[in-house]
């Protein structure tokens, strides 16, 4: 009845590219989107980071040696601005991230030990930053792109794992 | 029963008090263009083929406006969704046959449409009650499966 879910949220061993891989298509329109983003990146990721600690308390958990939790402070300031790097980041290697992203995802992996379920959390609030900030040039179709896009990167920073 | 606070009631009832209803319905275009499976439920609305087709489709339109009115029924009962929801669960189980795993997508839609038309004022606190809200929701959707 369900097979089609079956088929999405299986986990499987296969190359995760073969999931919900990025066309061509995609890869042009998050490149041209992500231009809009440049000079705003610290802006966005203050919101999207400030969003995600607000909305999903839960996340405060891999934070808790900061001084100040509270939307807009100098420590989330501080690392939206260094999420948001990485993603521009992810942008520029949007042909391979899993190699392009392979420190980084050492970094989470053995060190961060982020449960990979919240990439799918920042993802998110990323998106709604994202829809206010634009909300012209935020389209459906430019949304699943960045959408498939952010799910790609949660991959490949998921790679090292296990 | 959930604990809603003062600022989160007052929230809930002023976002549905100023969003745009003309415009709200995007949110379920937005859910078949950005994640296509749910098209599953809709196999007799027509034309879906592309994301022009399903923003100008009228039945998804119209249909958007059904969830809106559902939405607005758990706003006037607030602090009785889950009985509000009873028989809506059981047809959304039983004959709609609707994987409960789609609800949230449904609800982050409507969450990115919500944000877009509020802008500013949808703070990280504003946002933060919407989306307890739509989990509320959510949960009492999936109460009456399995």
């Amino acid at each position: 009845l369900h097979f089609s879910f079956l088929v999405v949220k299986t986990t499987s061993n296969r190359n995760p590219t073969d999931k919900m891989s990025l066309s061509a298509k995609d890869k042009n329109t998050v490149k041209a989107f992500w231009a809009n983003v440049v000079g705003m990146e610290e802006d966005i990721g203050c919101d999207a980071v400030s969003r995600m600690l607000t909305v999903y308390p839960q996340t405060k958990i891999y934070f808790s040696h900061w001084k100040d939790l509270s939307p807009g402070s100098a420590p989330v300031r501080k690392h939206g601005a260094t999420v948001m790097t990485a993603v521009t980041d992810a942008v520029s290697k949007i042909d391979d991230l899993t190699g392009g992203l392979l420190s980084l995802s050492e970094l989470h992996a053995f060190t961060l030990r982020v449960d990979p379920a919240n990439f799918k959390v920042l993802a998110h609030n990323l998106l709604v930053v994202l829809a206010i900030v634009f909300p012209n040039d935020f389209t459906p179709e430019v949304h699943v792109a960045m959408d498939k896009f952010l799910a790609a990167v949660a991959r490949a920073l998921s790679e090292k794992y296990r | 029963m959930v604990a809603w606070t003062d600022f989160e009631r007052a929230t809930i009832k002023d976002i549905f008090s100023k969003i745009d209803y003309e415009h709200i319905v995007l949110f379920l275009c937005l859910c078949l263009i950005v994640y296509p499976w749910t098209q599953r439920y809709f196999a007799g609305f027509g034309n879906l083929y592309n994301a022009a087709a399903i923003t100008s489709n009228p039945k998804v339109a119209a249909h958007g406006k059904v969830v809106m009115q559902g939405l607005e029924k758990a706003v006037k009962n607030m602090d009785n969704i889950k009985a509000t929801f009873t028989e809506l669960s059981t047809l959304h189980s039983e004959k709609l046959q609707v994987d409960p795993d789609n609800f949230m997508l449904l609800g982050d839609c409507l969450a990115i449409v919500v944000a877009a038309q509020l802008g500013k004022d949808f703070t990280p606190e504003v946002h933060a009650a919407f989306q307890k809200f739509l989990a509320v929701v959510v949960s009492s959707l999936r109460r009456q499966y399995y």
